[in-house]
C-alpha cells in the first residue's frame, strides 16, 4: 500500500503561467473550485469554502508551507474532509506539494500528497533515526500482502 | 440520513484508529511478522525483540482494536493472525483522495491551457 499519492502531468503552458494559477488565490479558486478569503502566504492559514457543486457546505482550511517562486508550492490540510459533522482536527494532516519544472516549452507538474502514515511529527524523525528504512520496509511488506488476491 | 451519518462517523473513527495503530514502529514490525501469513504466538512475536511479553501483548491489543489482528486458538495456545481488510479500506480511501486530485489537475490543465 503506497502511503504517498503522486501525480505527474504535463501542461502546455509556461512555468510562470502555471505558478500563477497555483498561487494566486483567485486563480487557484477557479480551477480548484474554492472561494478563498485572501491571498496565500507561507506560514499562514488560508480559509474559504468549496464552490464545487454539491460540496458548497465544506469549509476550506489549509496552512501554507512553502512558496518558492516557479518551483514549489506546498500546504498541509486534512484530506478528503467532506463531512461537516466530523471534527477533522483530530485526523492527521497531510502535506500537499506542487513541484514545477520547465519541459519542452511547457511545464511538468508533480503533485504529491504525503503523511497518510500519520506518525506524529515529533516522533517521525526519531522513528527513522532509530530504525533506518524500517517504516518503508514494513509498508512494503503490507503492500505485498494486501496486493495478493484473496 | 442519521444512519448514513453514523456509518460515516464509524468509518471515520475506524480510519483514525487504524492510522494511530499503524503509527508505531513496534506495531508495524508485529504486522510485518504477521503479514508473512502464518499466525504466530506471543512467544514467537517476543523472540528477538527487546520488549517484554506484556509489552507485545499490549501492542497486539491495539492492533486487535483497529481490526488488523485477531487471535485464534490453536490447542492450548493463543495465536495472532493478520487480517488485512481494514488496510484494503484504507487503500480505497487513498484511491478516493487520488481520484479527487486527478479531477482537480484536469481542471487546472484546462484552465492554464485555455
Amino acid at each position: 500500500m503506497k502511503n504517498t499519492i503522486e501525480k505527474r502531468i504535463e501542461l502546455n503552458a509556461p512555468v510562470s503561467r502555471v505558478w500563477r494559477a497555483l498561487t494566486d488565490h483567485r486563480e487557484f479558486g477557479e480551477w480548484f473550485r474554492v472561494k478563498l478569503d485572501g491571498p496565500f502566504a507561507p506560514g499562514q492559514v488560508s480559509t474559504g469554502h468549496i464552490t464545487y457543486p454539491g460540496y458548497e457546505h465544506i469549509q476550506w482550511e489549509v496552512t501554507v508551507q512553502k512558496m518558492e517562486p516557479e518551483r514549489l508550492f506546498s500546504f498541509t490540510w486534512h484530506p478528503y474532509a467532506v463531512d461537516p459533522a466530523i471534527d477533522y482536527s483530530k485526523e492527521p494532516t497531510t502535506l500537499v506539494e506542487f513541484t514545477l519544472e520547465a519541459k519542452d516549452g511547457g511545464t511538468l507538474l508533480v503533485l504529491t500528497e504525503s503523511g497518510f502514515d500519520a506518525i506524529p511529527k515529533d516522533r517521525q524523525f526519531e522513528a527513522f533515526r532509530m530504525n533506518d528504512g524500517g517504516w518503508t520496509e514494513q509498508m512494503k511488506n503490507i503492500e505485498g500482502y494486501v496486493a495478493r488476491p484473496l | 440520513m442519521s444512519r448514513v451519518r453514523s456509518k460515516r462517523r464509524a468509518e471515520f473513527k475506524d480510519r483514525a484508529s487504524l492510522f494511530a495503530a499503524l503509527g508505531d514502529e513496534t506495531r508495524l514490525s508485529i504486522i510485518g511478522k504477521l503479514s508473512a501469513g502464518a499466525p504466530l504466538s506471543i512467544s514467537r512475536l517476543t523472540a528477538g525483540s527487546e520488549l517484554t511479553r506484556q509489552a507485545i501483548t499490549k501492542h497486539l491489543r491495539v492492533l486487535e482494536g483497529a481490526g488488523v489482528v485477531r487471535s485464534v486458538r490453536a490447542g492450548r495456545e493463543s495465536l495472532f493472525e493478520f487480517t488485512p481488510e481494514p488496510l484494503k479500506d484504507l487503500r480505497s480511501y487513498l484511491e478516493q483522495v487520488s481520484d479527487q486530485w486527478e479531477n482537480a489537475l484536469a481542471r487546472l490543465k484546462a484552465f492554464v491551457e485555455d
